[in-house]
């Protein structure tokens, strides 16, 4: 079973959805105990970092999810989720994040041309680390759907780049611990695709 | 880079698509889940969902086939018609959409748009356009295109993008159903006055319009259309492989 995380932002719905279609038992939650059940869990978000890690803190499940990234089980962030996962973000001030990836979101205002729209909204394709077992149904050059007006720059954790002004991370994996910037549960084929790897990701 | 997106818009009513010219004599085309999954498949890089009456009769929109096509089209959905408050965004977004969009609920209420923007996002609101030209000048109307609002449509765009609007949907409807291209004028002047992502819709006949939509607003990043998709008159692979040997990136 994968649970997804609720924890009162943003709606849910398409990324359920998501899972059920690659054929997967999903059950969005705030319960400590279905979270720990779960095979694999889905950190979701949208909207502002410094109060999604406050909401997500409130619930004390930051610590379930730590807990169980720790044995080991495979954790994925989305969007913000993803961003949440990082040491630190830049938004409207300087805020800690749940520091299971190393490194620092950043906004794309100052670091990309000013002509480009921000915030970076639409398709872009993405440059994998084709190899790894949660991008196999995968290829470079596919293209996701992006939201977002801040970013974490390419690291040793990036395992997906894309391009927008600058290059950055569209996903990040360490370990167990995986990240997307982008929405897998708006990306068409491509996005259920990854969604399958990670859903067939052992641990 | 980011690519230039293909928009098919579903006008629906009573549960079923339909798309008129110049919004009069309706047809009914298709049903909105068969039509939004086949856009889905052929690689429509986001849907529109419109409910074209809602606004004049103050219908409550279809949320539950909104629900359908959301748990089974996993692309960018917007939803518009009759969004007059927060409470009309929280309705269609809880059934997945991912973008709203406001028109007459705008020019009744301009807060409405940095209420929502507050609440939801910039990247969540999308303001809709109704443009004629009257009097030699860009007019705003409302009710579907029906009422002549007085209002100037360049400055009334800025204005709202100002107050939070993330993308904007421009509709001529000098062009819309005329089907003999994109209205580059307006659009232009639409692109230069706002730094948002803007939509191209009313009157693509052909995927040639497409083409020099982006030739001419290299900067436009999406045209929307309704019954060239709807009655097979144009095919979206034949349209992006046509882009493409056009040197325009697309997905």
């Amino acid at each position: 079973m994968i649970a997804i995380i609720d924890y009162g932002v943003g709606n849910l719905f398409s990324l359920e959805s998501s899972f059920r279609a690659i054929g997967q038992q999903v059950k969005v939650t705030d319960s400590a105990d279905e979270i720990r059940k779960a095979d694999k869990i889905i950190l979701p978000g949208v909207g502002a970092f410094e109060d999604a890690v406050k909401k997500l803190k409130s619930t004390g499940l930051d610590l379930v999810l730590k807990e169980e990234a720790s044995k080991g089980k495979p954790v994925m962030g989305i969007c913000l989720g993803m961003q949440m996962l990082f040491e630190r973000s830049f938004e409207y001030g300087c805020h800690e994040g749940l520091g299971l990836i190393k490194g620092d979101i950043i906004p794309f205002e100052g670091e990309i041309d000013p002509s480009l729209k921000i915030p970076h909204i639409g398709w872009n394709a993405l440059e994998i680390k084709e190899e790894l077992p949660i991008f196999k149904y995968i290829k470079s050059g596919d293209h996701v759907y992006f939201v977002h007006s801040y970013f974490a720059a390419v690291t040793d954790e990036t395992i997906a780049k894309c391009e927008y002004g600058t290059v950055f991370t569209a996903a990040v994996g360490k370990d167990n611990i995986y990240g997307c910037q982008f929405h897998p549960e708006k990306s068409g084929h491509t996005g259920l695709n990854i969604l399958k790897g990670f859903c067939e990701l052992g641990g | 880079m980011i690519t230039k997106r293909i928009i098919p818009c579903l006008d629906v009513k009573n549960g079923r698509v339909v798309k008129g010219t110049n919004f009069k004599n309706l047809n009914d085309v298709s049903s909105p889940v068969e039509l939004a999954k086949y856009y889905s498949e052929c690689g429509a890089d986001e849907l529109v969902f419109y409910d074209i009456t809602a606004s004049y009769e103050g219908r409550q929109l279809f949320t539950d086939i909104l629900k359908e096509v959301a748990s089974q089209i996993f692309i960018p959905l917007t939803v518009g018609g009759g969004i007059n408050t927060v409470e009309d965004f929280d309705r269609v977004l809880k059934c997945g959409a991912d973008k709203v969009s406001v028109n007459s609920g705008a020019i009744k209420n301009p807060d409405l748009i940095s209420q929502a923007a507050r609440l939801y996002g910039n990247q969540c609101v999308v303001l809709s356009a109704d443009i004629k030209r009257v009097d030699g000048q860009f007019r705003l109307f409302a009710k579907g295109g029906r009422e002549d609002t007085g209002i100037e449509a360049i400055g009334w765009i800025k204005k709202c993008v100002e107050m939070g609007a993330g993308e904007v949907v421009v509709n001529s409807i000098d062009t819309d159903g005329v089907k003999k291209g994109f209205d580059i004028e307006m659009l232009k002047a639409v692109r230069k006055a706002v730094n948002v992502p803007v939509i191209a819709s009313g009157g693509a006949g052909s995927a040639e319009d497409f083409v020099t939509l982006f030739k001419e607003i290299p900067d436009m990043d999406a045209g929307l259309a309704a019954s060239i998709f709807h009655f097979s008159e144009v095919l979206i692979p034949d349209l992006k492989k046509l882009m493409k040997e056009n040197d325009i990136n697309v997905r």
